[in-house]
């Protein structure tokens, strides 16, 4: 095959895998970076395409085979965010995305990305959606500073765990067994478990007391996991925090340890906890 | 849209332009003269990209190679984290039972070397037989050797891998085998391996983007310094870029910014069962990373072998073997063998090998640049055993060398690469030696181009050229010998 020829048929391939993905160019403000889509491009080529697709629809050819499904940036809809659901996220929720991952996928921290290369990434994730044109970014929530945690709090939280009616899907232990948890199904009709609080490990959104509270006071859209924010009072939101640090009782957290010194909180941990299991997880099964 | 568009114009102009510039450069240098050429050894390059690993996680080569097997710093960070991406697909527990972390990797090729002064057989005068230079030139259709990686993790946090590897012979031999505790008490700056492994070379051999039999190994990773004229190098073997048996504690930042390691290591250089001796060698490596706003990650490091050699053997042993009857006495025909007791060398003597290396991204364009330092002690350096005198006048030698290898992807399908050396005595072994003997120069350009990038497979056509020089190597006339190496073929990992 003569070179001209080839030529014409690697751009003609190139073009035709290009053509669906129509957006304007984006840029991206994270602090003082500011990212460009062009550059973000060549590392999305690089890095992205094999999960997220050429056109960003989380279709890249091992879509298929991950779960759960990579993320649709033409629908725009994000799971983690620090703006109100349905709206769409901050340049700065992307950019720590990015940089985190998320653990329970196949999502890997791309920390090893220098920042200007993150930023990039967030400009061009922006080209996928024609909303990135047409909407804002919702505001982004404000978060009080974190009140020390007590027994008391503690315990007030597990009520509001009650009456949100958290234990639901998350289940009374936080085992994610609750009575809805098998039922349960993302926006893409994909089965998706919620959370595992007695297994620990970094939440999908982070792994501070801050993220936690973000979490549920701003919901992952795509998921059941709604918005809280309308409900609960932002005190009563950091009494939840504590009380879901000592459902986690493989983490070593401040309000474990606090729950564990009272006579109430150390049966339940010691309840909860089983030594030596082969998986490591410390939990009853 | 616009920015695909623009660039997909660019990335093919640039294309063409490339690649009638590499043409151009490897038939000029393919019609170039035939100046003369050295015997250097034909290294089957035992290189490491593992589509087991995109397979697993569903990624394509190029998110953790910079064009396959050169690691890009995503990638660098996964190994370092042992294999792992610090989710929890990590553990096989959580991988489909039919996963297998098997990858074959071999290179179907069309191969030319030419070495000038190469010692032959010359006519017999007198009845004397003698020796001659000639130039050897060989070409024609050929393959590599078989890379049969095997590597992941056991569980979370205990990584493994396994390389048996077949020169193109089919024959076998254990290139690397080692298991790691990673992040032990949960920190990344401890991380424990035994067995056979690469040095924590941040140019690594293991990774080289060259194949061919000049530019499949980095000259200076393996140079070591000529006697004297016509005598050749001294006995002991030794190369940073081998992979070596031992125990190596290895730390990182979380983003794998700061990285450093040491490695207590057999005096062995990899070799199984402990032929050579009882000592141990020393490896230390440590670099830092730093973003240099939109150009990429730069990297500077610093590294240094130190390690010992035996100059003689502690004890021999001598085999009889009868092989045979005399036709006209019939007396019993013995073969006697007087061998080294392998493990029993002594008289061990010192030899280093440091220096600083520098990786530098300007967007697509990345140059590694290193500096080397070697020094050998005189009694290795003079082939003499540590029990005997030197001889009159040895000096221990020293040299130094460099390197700047430098890459450009036009975009993750095609890679420009090329890559010089160069290596300078410093001090010679004897004052009588001519100054530059053995020094060396090194040569290497080409082009990998990658039709598809896949989380399956990989493929690449591969284009490369290469030459050396090295002063003083003929052993005849103990004038230069150039060595050249052209190579075509497809390199596929699956």
């Amino acid at each position: 095959m003569s070179t001209p020829k080839l030529s014409k048929i690697m751009l003609g391939l190139v073009v035709a895998l290009a053509l669906p993905v129509v957006g304007a160019a984006q840029e991206s403000h994270i602090g003082k970076l500011t990212g460009h889509s062009r550059p973000g491009q060549g590392l999305y080529t690089r890095y992205c395409w094999g999960c997220h697709g050429a056109r960003g629809d989380g279709n890249g050819e091992n879509g298929p085979y991950v779960t759960p499904t990579p993320r649709n940036f033409v629908s725009a809809t994000f799971k983690c965010r620090s703006t109100p659901t349905g709206t769409l996220p901050t340049d700065q929720d992307l950019f720590d995305a990015i940089t985190r991952g998320f653990n329970t996928s196949n999502m890997p921290a791309w920390v090893t990305l220098t920042g200007q290369q993150r930023a990039d990434l967030v400009a061009f994730v922006k080209t996928f959606s024609p909303r990135w044109k047409t909407e804002a970014p919702g505001k982004a929530l404000s978060i009080p500073a974190e009140p020390a945690a007590t027994v008391q709090s503690i315990n007030q939280g597990k009520g509001i765990f009650q009456k949100l009616e958290c234990w639901k899907c998350h289940g009374q232990e936080g085992r994610s067994d609750g009575p809805s948890a098998a039922t349960l199904t993302d926006s893409n009709d994909q089965p998706i478990r919620p959370y595992n609080f007695s297994v620990g490990g970094r939440f999908k959104c982070g792994d501070t007391n801050k993220d936690l509270y973000r979490i549920f006071m701003t919901g992952l859209d795509g998921t059941p996991m709604p918005s809280f924010a309308d409900v609960v009072k932002p005190e009563e939101a950091w009494d939840l925090v504590h009380y879901l640090r000592t459902l986690q009782v493989t983490e070593k957290s401040p309000e474990l340890k606090l729950w564990e010194s009272t006579k109430e909180g150390a049966a339940i941990v010691q309840a909860k906890k089983v030594e030596n299991t082969p998986t490591g997880s410390g939990i009853k099964p | 849209m616009y920015v695909w568009e623009t660039e997909v114009t660019r990335g093919k102009l640039s294309w063409l332009a490339s690649s009638l510039l590499c043409s151009f450069l490897t038939l000029a240098f393919l019609l170039a003269d035939a100046r003369p050429a050295s015997a250097l050894p034909l290294v089957t390059a035992k290189v490491t990209a593992l589509p087991a690993f995109a397979r697993k996680y569903g990624m394509p080569c190029s998110s953790c190679h910079e064009a396959w097997p050169k690691l890009s710093p995503f990638g660098q960070s996964f190994k370092d984290n042992g294999y792992q991406m610090g989710n929890d697909r990590d553990a096989p527990i959580f991988q489909s039972p039919a996963y297998w972390p098997v990858t074959f990797r071999m290179t179907p090729q069309w191969h030319r070397e030419t070495t000038d002064r190469v010692g032959v057989d010359g006519p017999v005068v007198g009845g004397v037989p003698t020796t001659v230079e000639q130039r050897v030139t060989t070409h024609g259709f050929d393959w590599s050797g078989l890379d049969f990686h095997t590597a992941g993790t056991l569980a979370k946090n205990f990584s493994f891998y396994l390389l048996p590897a077949s020169d193109n012979t089919g024959a076998f031999h254990f290139e690397a085998i080692w298991a790691r505790f990673d992040n032990l008490l949960g920190s990344s700056w401890l991380n424990i391996k035994v067995g056979k492994f690469e040095l924590d070379n941040l140019l690594s051999e293991k990774r080289i983007l060259t194949l061919s039999s000049n530019g499949g190994l980095y000259q200076n990773y393996h140079f070591q310094p000529m006697v004297s004229p016509g005598v050749g190098e001294s006995l002991y073997t030794f190369g940073i870029g081998d992979n070596q048996v031992g125990a190596e504690w290895m730390g990182h930042s979380k983003n794998d910014r700061t990285r450093i390691s040491a490695a207590l290591l057999s005096s062995n250089d990899g070799s199984p069962g402990l032929p050579t001796s009882r000592g141990y060698d020393t490896f230390i490596a440590a670099s830092q990373a730093f973003e240099a706003g939109s150009l990429g990650l730069q990297r500077v490091g610093v590294f240094g072998y130190f390690g010992q050699a035996p100059t003689y053997y502690q004890y021999t042993q001598t085999t009889t073997t009868p092989i045979g009857t005399d036709m006209i006495n019939g007396d019993p025909v013995i073969n006697t063998t007087t061998s080294p007791v392998a493990g029993t060398g002594v008289g061990n003597k010192s030899f280093y090998r440091a220096g600083f290396i520098g990786m530098w991204y300007v967007k697509k364009l990345d140059v590694t640049s290193i500096y080397f330092r070697g020094w050998d002690n005189v009694f290795l350096g003079t082939n003499t055993p540590a029990n005997q005198p030197l001889p009159a006048g040895a000096r221990a030698p020293t040299w130094n060398g460099g390197l700047i290898e430098t890459h450009y992807n036009i975009n993750p399908t095609i890679l420009l690469l090329n890559r010089y050396e160069l290596i300078r005595m410093d001090r010679q072994t004897f004052q009588s030696n001519p100054s530059n003997l053995g020094d060396l120069d090194s040569l290497t350009f080409g082009f990998r181009y990658y039709p598809f990038i896949s989380s399956r497979a990989g493929f690449a056509f591969h284009n490369e050229f290469s030459v050396v020089r090295q002063r003083g190597a003929a052993p005849v006339t103990g004038l230069d010998v150039t060595s050249k190496s052209y190579l075509a073929g497809f390199d596929f990992a699956f």
